[in-house]
Formats: structure tokens, C-alpha cells, sequence
């Protein structure tokens, strides 16, 4: 399946001199990596364009974390090429580490120090004197609300605080170019808001971002376009929108106040999308494919016209299972168990 | 973790205008190779700092075993608890600080498994300051170790004949053998699963290899074949250049061999760690 790529024209620049004046922050070709006998990314091609918020979507062990330690020079690929800020990952390493960052899975914290102390030695190591790294590791602890536990050994840290020190970690030195990887697995819904608000702040303050998720909810949120990336190779690529209007739209979901008027219901609402009305385990629920707020909106008001009261109604994004399952027949979760689910974790392991 | 909908709500938000202040930093000229490595050696002095508990359980072993040795079999062994008690303690002083040697393995692998390494190896620094800066933590635990083991000596009634000049020298030769054999745990670090199987690894290979040596007894008095191995043991030469340099009968032989050991295991595992930590 594919899309109307808007970054498609500009995929593939000449070599060499020209791209480093290129406007992509990344441009793959081709990548390749396998650990033993696993192909963990089999031919990824990325084109992100500079300043933008690119999100590489797909469940565990769909090659994402690979993809993303090639192009931030930490592994090696073992075929194709990858031209990160106009540089060469393989022989141009140190040009593209001056200017990503990348937050990985693991919080790259050292837990044994303090977080004013981890920020301090993140600095002095890029060049900054001691009392312009303790400036700098003050004034991001006071913007990611960590002044109070800056003084705090980080293995008392939170998940959350963890997560913000971490990614503070990374911007020490305003990066060109940012790599986070599922910035936001495993927090909870404040700690995850408060990384979104930091995501989105650095993109506007000109940071080009690429984002490894999970969640398509989080991709929506943030990302300008978005890579689907599936048993190492990308299978689709387009805005979120195109995305979720080739997965055909999300789910409305209706509860009604009263069982017996679900079979009155039923009708209304499949003349409404003309598609097929599903009747939940819920006695009182339905859910149907539905393809804008506007039209829920109407049903829901067609409903009480007809004097069926609706207790409440959703209407949900398609989750990933449902993205996976329209892009590629198969949901995420079997991917996951199909054997394959470990290459993440092997190649971060490497 | 489930956090109550009134904390969500109170939750003080991310300040807007620190952000944006804290999101303009410009890049500053790339850090020297000197001074990446010191600062790999601060953060290793902090980690001494903040988990003295590391050096606590290396060095109460040779504390316990100097304390039971001396008074339970000195007198047995030498004919004296004085008598054993100046044999036994450059033996001691050596063992403890091999002992933290382990300690560079399992900083390391925790550094792996902890996920703190790509952070450093994604930074545009030297790629061996992460390596070189450890040594500064490392000889700051081996300092301390021998201060332990000194002052314990001290305390029991050791005044050896060549005095400060002789105790110095040999800590100094401890702990230049120690830089050596660390490179031996790094390597061993980075091939192990996790810290606490580094642990294990690492004991495992260096207590009986300083039990057989001339730490606790005279190797004449040992079965011909467990003689020679002890004899040939670097850590008996290193134990005899210490009491050498400690009572003035050093000779020439032991501490060529022990610099020659130093040498040896610096250029086989120096690079091998260089090359497993690059690919870490």
C-alpha cells in the first residue's frame, strides 16, 4: 500500500557536496542491519525533511530501535547508506554526532549521580566551562520541573522524572536533529503530557525530531509525517492524516441509555455511514466505522430525534492493531509474538 | 503507576518561557581530549562519593582476614603474632586493592546494561576519555583501599624499617599493577550479562589467585607442584617487591617483573576493551 509521499520529491538529492546543503535532516537508502541470523531492518528508506516531526511507527521488534541506532552512529549498517544533516553515519560519525542527540529506551542517566550532576557532566563533556555547564544544567532543570529534585541521587527518581532527565540529557547542546525513541512507553498520563509539551517545544524552537512510537495517538499528536514500519521495512508513508484516512477512519462508539432500543438504534446508524453497525459485548453499546466528528455529531443528534437516549459516545483514532491490520492484514501483536519480538532488545543489547 | 485525576489537574505544567530559554543554548567549542577524560574522572570520584558501600565490602574482607589471620594462626604459622602480623600486612595491602580492580569491571558493565554508554558514545568526544577518565575514579578506591590497610597496620603495631618512603613506594607499585590487571575486569565487564555476574566472574578468578600466592605463607612450605605456581604467580612477585620495598631487601627481579606483567596485560587488554567497548 502506498500514498501520495509529499517528501517523495525530494527523496533522493544528488551525493556528496549538494546534500550536505541539502533540506532533509535524514536521508536512507536502503538500510540494512542483521544481528546473527535475524534481519532486523531489511531496506529502509527515510527522507525527513529538516525541521519537521517525523514519526517512524510500529510494535516491538519491528526494526524501529535499529533504524534509529544506525542513523544516530551508534550501530553500524551492514548495507545501504544513511546521510544524517548532510553527513555520512559511517564515515562522517563524529560531524553527525556535533549535531543529534538521541534518548533511547533506557534512560542514559547515570543512576549513581545526582540529575544536576548528570547534567553538569553531559555538559563539561561538550565543551562547556564548569560554570556555563552548571548554567546550562539549572536552567533545564528548571524548565522540565526538576529543580526541586536536582540534588536527589536519580536512582530515587520517578519514571517520569527519569524520562525528563533523560531527554534533558540530550539537549543539553541544542540539537540539529533529535532521536527519541518511545520517549513515553511506561509513563503515565501526566508525566507522558509533559513530554509531548517538551517534544513540541523543541520543534518549534527549530529542532528536527524523529520519533519512535508505538502509538499512533502519540504520532498524531506530534508528528508532521509518519514512516509505518513493519518486520524491518517501512510499509507505508504519508501525514497522519493520509495514514488514518487509508485505514479508513476511526470508531464511533455509542452507549446507549436503554438495551432494549439498540435494535431501533442499529438502523439509524448504518443508514447514517451506510456500513455495517456492530453490537458490542455491552448490551447497551454499538460501534461503527465513522469517518469525521461531523457525522458522529449527527448521528448522535439523529438518535435523540428519534427518542433513543444516548448515555455517552466516542470517537476513537484507530489504534495501531487496527492500522496494522488494514496496512498489512496482520495485527501488531502477532508480529510481536511471531518470534521476531526480541530483535529490539538484541539490537540495543549489541 | 496510577496517579489520582486531582494530581493530573494540579500538576504544575512545564513553564513555557524556561523552556523556550532552556531550548536556545548554542553549541560551544568540543571538549579537549584532557579535559573529557578529567571529567570522566570527577564523575568516577562522584560515584566513590555517593556509593561508598562499594568500597565498604572489598575492603572489610582483607581487614577481617588480617585481623584472623594474624591473631588466630600467626602464632602457629610465623611463632609470633608480631612476626606474622609484618609478614602478612604487604600481603593485605596488595589483595585489597586488587580486590577493587573487580570494581572497574562491574562499573563498566553497569554502565552497559544501564544504557548510560550510548549516551556517551552518541557525544562528540574522545571515544577513549569514557575509558581513561574511569582510571581516576579507579586509583581514587585504590588510595583508599591502601589507606585502610595501612592505617589497620598502623593500628596493630607495623612500623616497617624503611618507613614512609617504603609504604609509599609500594602503594604506588600496588597501584600501577592495579591499573594494569583493571583492563583485565573492563573486558571482562563488557563481555558478561550483567554487573552481578561480573561480580561473581571477577572474584571468582581473584581470590584464588591471590590465596595462591605468598599473601599468607611461605611458598617453601607448600607440595612441589602448588610451589611452583605460587612462585610463578605475578601476584606473590608484586607481594615480594612490596615487603621488599617495606623492610629494604627489594630486588631488582621482582619489580621487573611485575612492571613487565603491568606492561603485558596493558597491551593485550587495553585494546581489547577499547574494541569491546566500541562496539558495545
Amino acid at each position: 500500500m502506498s500514498f501520495d509521499v509529499p517528501y517523495g520529491l525530494i527523496a533522493h538529492t544528488m551525493e556528496g557536496r549538494m546534500s550536505t546543503q541539502s533540506t532533509l535532516a535524514i536521508e536512507a537508502t536502503g538500510l540494512q542491519k542483521s544481528f546473527g541470523d535475524t534481519r532486523a531492518v531489511c531496506g529502509v528508506d527515510l527522507a525527513v525533511r529538516r525541521g519537521s516531526v517525523y514519526g517512524i511507527l510500529g510494535p516491538n521488534g519491528a526494526g524501529k530501535t535499529t533504524t534509529i541506532r544506525m542513523l544516530a552512529t551508534l550501530l553500524r549498517p551492514d548495507g545501504g547508506e544513511a546521510r544524517v544533516l548532510g553527513h555520512d553515519v559511517v564515515r562522517e560519525a563524529d560531524e553527525v554526532r556535533r549535531g543529534v542527540s538521541l534518548t533511547g529506551q533506557l534512560a542514559s542517566v547515570d543512576e549513581d549521580l545526582t540529575g544536576r550532576e548528570n547534567l553538569i557532566l553531559i555538559g563539561r563533556l561538550l565543551g562547556y566551562s564548569r560554570a556555563e555547564a552548571k548554567a546550562r544544567a539549572d536552567d533545564l532543570l528548571e524548565a522540565f520541573g526538576l529543580a526541586d529534585a536536582s540534588g536527589r541521587l536519580v536512582k530515587n527518581y520517578s519514571g517520569g522524572m527519569r524520562r525528563r532527565l533523560d531527554i534533558a540529557a540530550s539537549l543539553v547542546v541544542t540539537p540539529e536533529l533529535m532521536f527519541l525513541d518511545e520517549p513515553t512507553t511506561g509513563l503515565d498520563p501526566r508525566s507522558r503530557n509533559q513530554v509531548w509539551a517538551i517534544i513540541r517545544a523543541l520543534a518549534g524552537a527549530g529542532t528536527t525530531v524523529l520519533l519512535c512510537t508505538q502509538y499512533l495517538d502519540e504520532a498524531d499528536q506530534l508528528a508532521d509525517g509518519i514512516a509505518v514500519i513493519d518486520q524491518g521495512k517501512v510499509i507505508a508513508e504519508g501525514t497522519p492524516a493520509q495514514l488514518k484516512a487509508s485505514v479508513g477512519s476511526g470508531t464511533l462508539r455509542i452507549r446507549l441509555l436503554d438495551p432494549e432500543q439498540r435494535p431501533i438504534a442499529e438502523p439509524i446508524v448504518a443508514g447514517a455511514f451506510s456500513c455495517e453497525v456492530h453490537f458490542e459485548a455491552d448490551p447497551a453499546a454499538l460501534s461503527a466505522p465513522c469517518g469525521s466528528a461531523d457525522q458522529a455529531a449527527e448521528v448522535v443528534g439523529e438518535l435523540s430525534r428519534h427518542g433513543i437516549t444516548v448515555a455517552n459516545f466516542s470517537l476513537g483514532q484507530p489504534s495501531l492493531d487496527e492500522v496494522f491490520l488494514a496496512l498489512t492484514g496482520h495485527t501488531a501483536e502477532d508480529v510481536a509474538t511471531n518470534g521476531e519480538g526480541q530483535m529490539e532488545e538484541e539490537g540495543a543489547a549489541a | 503507576m496510577s496517579v489520582p485525576e486531582t494530581q493530573i489537574a494540579q500538576a504544575p505544567a512545564l513553564q513555557e518561557p524556561e523552556l523556550r530559554k532552556a531550548l536556545s543554548s548554542s553549541r560551544p567549542k568540543r571538549a579537549s581530549a584532557l579535559s573529557a577524560t578529567l571529567t570522566f574522572g570527577w564523575r568516577g570520584m562522584l560515584k566513590v562519593k555517593h556509593v561508598p558501600e562499594q568500597l565498604i565490602d572489598v575492603t572489610i574482607t582483607p581487614v577481617m582476614f588480617t585481623l584472623l589471620f594474624t591473631y588466630l594462626f600467626g602464632g602457629a604459622i610465623a611463632g609470633s603474632t608480631s612476626a606474622y602480623r609484618d609478614f602478612i600486612l604487604p600481603g593485605v595491602l596488595v589483595v585489597a586493592v586488587l580486590f577493587t580492580t573487580v570494581y572497574s569491571g562491574i562499573a563498566i558493565n553497569t554502565d552497559v546494561t544501564k544504557g548510560v554508554v550510548d549516551r556517551f558514545r552518541s557525544l562528540p568526544i574522545w571515544p577513549s576519555a569514557p575509558l581513561l577518565g574511569a582510571l581516576i575514579g579507579d586509583m581514587v578506591r585504590y588510595l583508599v583501599a591502601a589507606t585502610v590497610i595501612i592505617v589497620l597496620g598502623l593500628i596493630l603495631g607495623f612500623r616497617p624499617d624503611n618507613g614512609v618512603p617504603g609504604v609509599l613506594a609500594s602503594v604506588g607499585l600496588v597501584v600501577l599493577f592495579s591499573f594494569g590487571l583493571s583492563w583485565v575486569f573492563t573486558s571482562l565487564g563488557l563481555v558478561m550479562r550483567s554487573p552481578q555476574a561480573t561480580m561473581n566472574a571477577g572474584f571468582m578468578s581473584i581470590f584464588p589467585l591471590t590465596f595462591l600466592s605468598n599473601v599468607y605463607v611461605e611458598p617453601y612450605t607448600l607440595p612441589s607442584g602448588l610451589e611452583a605456581f605460587v612462585n610463578a604467580n605475578p601476584i606473590s612477585h608484586l607481594v615480594s617487591a612490596c615487603r621488599g620495598l617495606m623492610d629494604g631487601s627489594a630486588d631488582a627481579e621482582n619489580l621487573i617483573v611485575v612492571l613487565g606483567t603491568t606492561v603485558l596485560l596493558t597491551a593485550v587488554f587495553l585494546p581489547l576493551t577499547t574494541y569491546l567497548y566500541r562496539r558495545a
